[in-house]
């Protein structure tokens, strides 16, 4: 729009052909960036702008542009999704950032989230761990009536502040020993808020902990950089939460891991 | 070609229990004989792998995300229907089942809506037994609210994130049986083409993403939960990747495409920014449960909204339809956004927007009500236009959304493709020519939990199990060759235009010309129109890097943007053919004297199936007849 402001940013962006490839920073001038604009749609511009200068565009993941489908993400001058709390990268807008601003661009960086392409990473770990336990074992047609149990307006309300998770991997991109407990956590914190998660609580802790390191992610040593960098603010007090569940599933009720999927029907 | 339905006869209150009673079953000890492809993650798509699944079927799913979490259905935000009746208000299945026809302006059929309306309240308790944390009410209760061109509050909500909760209770359904190695989960992968055998789907080809290595993946039955087309208009409130490839590839290999013009424009959405723009934003229906719509009366006024008083606001919904007023059906809120705007009474810099205003809402309820019934959507808000909703009204213009065309189906969700089903939005089946607001949600789980289990069976009982095709199969062999070629070809176009300028530039026209609102001239010229884009594409597109055993987005984008500037094609043709107006399609031939949707009962009470006769060629029409025995046909009034 005509009365929007525009401004020069010179961005430094990591480039890498996959994992072979040793890669390297590029630095790219954008003149004259309308504020209006979020920081994907500025990229888009700037790919725009490679193609038709025959260079290969920079290779970025995105989807819903609203900062929910948790596809984006990469650090802007070393902060995960950029200098705003609460957003996504592709929420950010260009308002945010001074004229002559210098930005630095860099994939999530975590042993289990290997480099695909630039700035796009593997983020499939996320799933084991969803696969390990994140879920009620409940066939579709046996539930009792929605109302039979009834579960507390503020319960209700904590156990979503959980489940708002979107699993972006910004929480991982921004711990120093790339710990996915605040993913975790929050996925064992919301089941175990509700009563329908209580049948497995135990056995669902310890699974997905167990997987979580399994898969090469950190431990956590509480430096709360996660909770700092969720675009969804959640809490660091589900990492507390969890630990204490997993001790007393594994010391209290005794739960081991090993060979405990059920098996199949029959 | 007659096209049927296999709809069973009878009282429609039985006819879904009497079909599932009649139907053939797949035993417990055959079901693991039989290897389902489902391909899309979002509601309908989790939904149906996770409960073939857990039936015993052999299910692969196949998606081009990283995750199935990042399907589409992730970003509905507003609610779903069900007929609960728990705020004891007149709900019942008959009431939404008729709510739903008549909101879809008689174009849809009555015993798939009937079997919606039945099956909706089990959504509910499973999605609760699952640990979907919908809002609840001091006493424990669920909560509800209402949406648009209905009288009674059976939506159920979880803030503004009821699709990103009621897909991952789906997910994590389905992430179960992954775990227990029933669900083979094929991320990355992008299916670019239909298998047929003997005329059957009986495979798919995919992409994958990360190498572009091409593979079949074989079965006795494909599920197709693809999502919609909206993205043919390049800017909508999909997500950048959903696209029409799945379902036009499906169409180009036999199966009917029905009423593709049926797309709907929802009216509260985030205004264009510039021409940098990629997407738009839904600011959900549910909001207009307390913002009320208006446009300042005078021509060109620029004052700032809050000081302009009262007498000089219109708030043209609520005086021209007193019974519903802010909560009129998403096509009657659009069109009236329209045409304030073209009267020149629009607002903001474009003069493209009306304000959706909360200052009464805040002032009878609260900041904090307020806050706690749309928090996550008023910042969403703040974030993408840089105002406060609580401090001024937001501004809004209607955009694309949701699309109610899709490939046809039967009563068993089968396209007359045998072994093809679809569901979701990927189908066209229950929303008719508009679909209301919170139903979305309702039938891709619809779908996916409670009917495609059991209608799956029928089909693959009479086929028995069957031998696996492997990759030596002619068929199969050829399939994976065009996919090759196409590929290849794609990467030699030595052109200087980028995809997404032809996606724009697709977009602009489509808008336009089969937007809001069609006519025969508009129409005509953007089927030649699209058919220069087209030509122009597959001789001067720029697809870099070159290379396709690798990560490449220009490539992926690219075979979407192919398919869409071949479909548009197909939408228009079905708009000029439609000589009506209903639901989402306008036809400003055919409106009333007040600028409201006239239907032709007579000529047009029918489903418009096509059948591909080669790009660019003329498609064969088939009709289904709708019968209308349940509710009477009226002219659709909201006053």
């Amino acid at each position: 729009m005509s009365s929007d402001k525009t401004i020069d940013v010179t961005l430094e962006v990591w480039r890498q052909k996959g994992q072979g490839d040793k890669g390297h920073f590029e630095n790219y001038e954008m003149k004259g960036v309308s504020t209006a604009v979020s920081f994907l749609e500025m990229l888009d511009g700037l790919n725009d702008r490679l193609i038709n200068e025959g260079k290969e565009p920079i290779a970025f993941e995105h989807d819903c542009r609203e900062g929910i489908c948790g596809s984006c993400g990469f650090m802007i001058n070393g902060q995960a999704h950029g200098p705003d709390t609460g957003t996504t990268v592709c929420q950010l807008h260009m308002r945010r950032f001074k004229d002559k601003a210098h930005l630095v661009l860099e994939p999530w960086r975590a042993r289990a989230f290997p480099v695909i392409r630039d700035l796009m990473v593997d983020r499939t770990s996320f799933d084991k761990i969803q696969a390990a336990g994140g879920y009620n074992s409940v066939n579709v047609g046996n539930a009792p009536d929605a109302n039979s149990l009834p579960i507390g307006k503020e319960d209700a309300g904590e156990a979503f502040d959980a489940a708002t998770c979107i699993g972006c991997g910004a929480c991982v991109a921004s711990c120093k020993n790339a710990s996915a407990m605040l993913f975790t956590s929050a996925k064992v914190g919301h089941f175990a808020k509700l009563p329908q998660g209580q049948p497995e609580r135990d056995r669902r802790v310890v699974r997905m902990f167990d997987e979580m390191e399994q898969l090469g992610f950190g431990a956590c040593s509480w430096t709360q950089d996660c909770e700092a960098a969720c675009p969804k603010g959640i809490s660091v007090k589900w990492i507390s939460r969890a630990k204490k569940d997993y001790l007393k599933a594994r010391l209290v009720h005794d739960m081991h891991t090993g060979p405990s999927k059920e098996s199949g029907p029959g | 070609m007659v096209l049927d339905s296999k709809c069973p006869t009878g009282p429609i209150e039985t006819r879904w229990t009497r079909h599932k009673g009649n139907i053939q079953l797949v035993g417990p000890i055959n079901k693991r004989k039989h290897h389902v492809i489902v391909v899309g993650t979002g509601l309908a798509g989790a939904s149906a792998a996770g409960t073939l699944a857990e039936l015993g079927y052999r299910v692969t799913v196949v998606t081009f995300h990283d995750s199935p979490r990042r399907a589409h259905s992730v970003a509905a935000q507003g609610g779903i229907n069900a007929a609960k009746n728990y705020q004891n208000d007149g709900d019942s299945t008959f009431r939404l089942f008729y709510d739903t026809i008549k909101g879809g302006d008689f174009r849809a059929r009555e015993s798939n809506v009937y079997r919606l309306a039945e099956v909706s309240a089990n959504i509910i308790d499973q999605a609760v037994a699952q640990g979907v944390p919908f809002a609840r009410e001091y006493g424990g209760a669920l909560s509800n609210r209402t949406f648009g061109g209905v009288l009674v509050s059976r939506t159920f909500y979880a803030r503004g994130q009821t699709g990103q909760q009621l897909l991952y209770g789906a997910v994590a359904g389905m992430m179960r049986q992954v775990d227990l190695g029933q669900i083979k989960m094929l991320p990355y992968r992008d299916m670019l083409d239909l298998i047929t055998i003997d005329g059957e789907a009986r495979g798919v080809v995919t992409r994958d993403l990360l190498t572009g290595k091409v593979e079949a993946i074989t079965g006795d039955a494909v599920v197709l939960a693809t999502g919609g087309y909206a993205n043919v208009y390049f800017l909508s409130t999909n997500a950048m990747k959903s696209n029409v490839t799945a379902t036009w590839r499906a169409h180009k290999k036999g199966a009917f495409f029905a009423n593709p013009c049926y797309t709907q424009i929802h009216p509260t959405c985030i205004p264009v920014h510039g021409d940098l723009q990629s997407k738009l934003t839904l600011m959900s229906e549910s909001l207009r449960n307390d913002g009320r719509v208006w446009v300042p009366r005078k021509q060109g006024d620029t004052r700032a909204p809050n000081s302009i008083p009262e007498s000089e606001r219109y708030y043209y919904l609520e005086e021209k339809y007193p019974t519903f007023g802010n909560m009129v059906p998403r096509d009657v809120a659009s069109r009236n956004a329209k045409y304030v705007c073209d009267d020149g009474l629009g607002v903001g810099e474009s003069r493209q927007a009306v304000y959706l205003d909360f200052r009464d809402a805040i002032q009878r309820l609260g900041k904090e009500a307020i806050e706690a019934r749309y928090g996550n959507l008023f910042d969403m808000y703040e974030k993408i236009a840089g105002e406060n909703p609580y401090e001024q009204p937001m501004r809004i213009y209607p955009a694309p959304h949701y699309t109610m065309g899709g490939l046809w189906v039967d009563y068993n969700l089968m396209s007359n493709l045998p072994g093809l089903f679809v569901a979701g939005e990927a189908n066209f089946s229950d929303h008719g020519a508009n679909r209301l607001g919170a139903s979305a949600l309702m039938q891709g789980l619809a779908d996916g939990y409670f009917v495609l289990p059991y209608t799956i069976a029928p089909y693959l009982h009479s086929r028995g199990p069957r031998k696996a095709i492997d990759e030596s199969h002619p068929e199969v062999k050829k399939a994976l060759a065009d996919v090759h070629e196409k590929t290849n070809k794609l990467l030699s176009i030595n052109g200087k235009r980028s995809v997404d300028s032809f996606h724009k530039e697709l977009g602009l026209l489509m808008i336009d010309k089969c937007g809001m609102s069609r006519n025969e001239a508009g129409l005509k010229h953007a089927i030649e129109k699209i058919k220069g884009i087209r030509e122009e594409f597959w001789q001067n597109v720029n697809i870099l890097p070159k290379e396709g055993q690798t990560a490449n987005q220009e490539l992926e984008k690219a075979n979407r943007v192919a398919d869409f500037l071949e479909f548009a094609e197909l939408k228009c043709h079905d708009a000029l053919t439609r000589e009506e107006s209903c639901g989402g399609h306008f036809r400003e031939e055919h409106q009333t004297p007040d600028g409201e949707a006239k239907r032709d009962d007579e000529k047009f009470a029918h489903v418009a199936a096509w059948e591909h006769q080669g790009v660019g060629a003329m498609p064969t029409l088939h009709k289904e007849q709708l019968t209308f025995e349940n509710v009477k046909l009226s002219q659709r009034s909201y006053k």
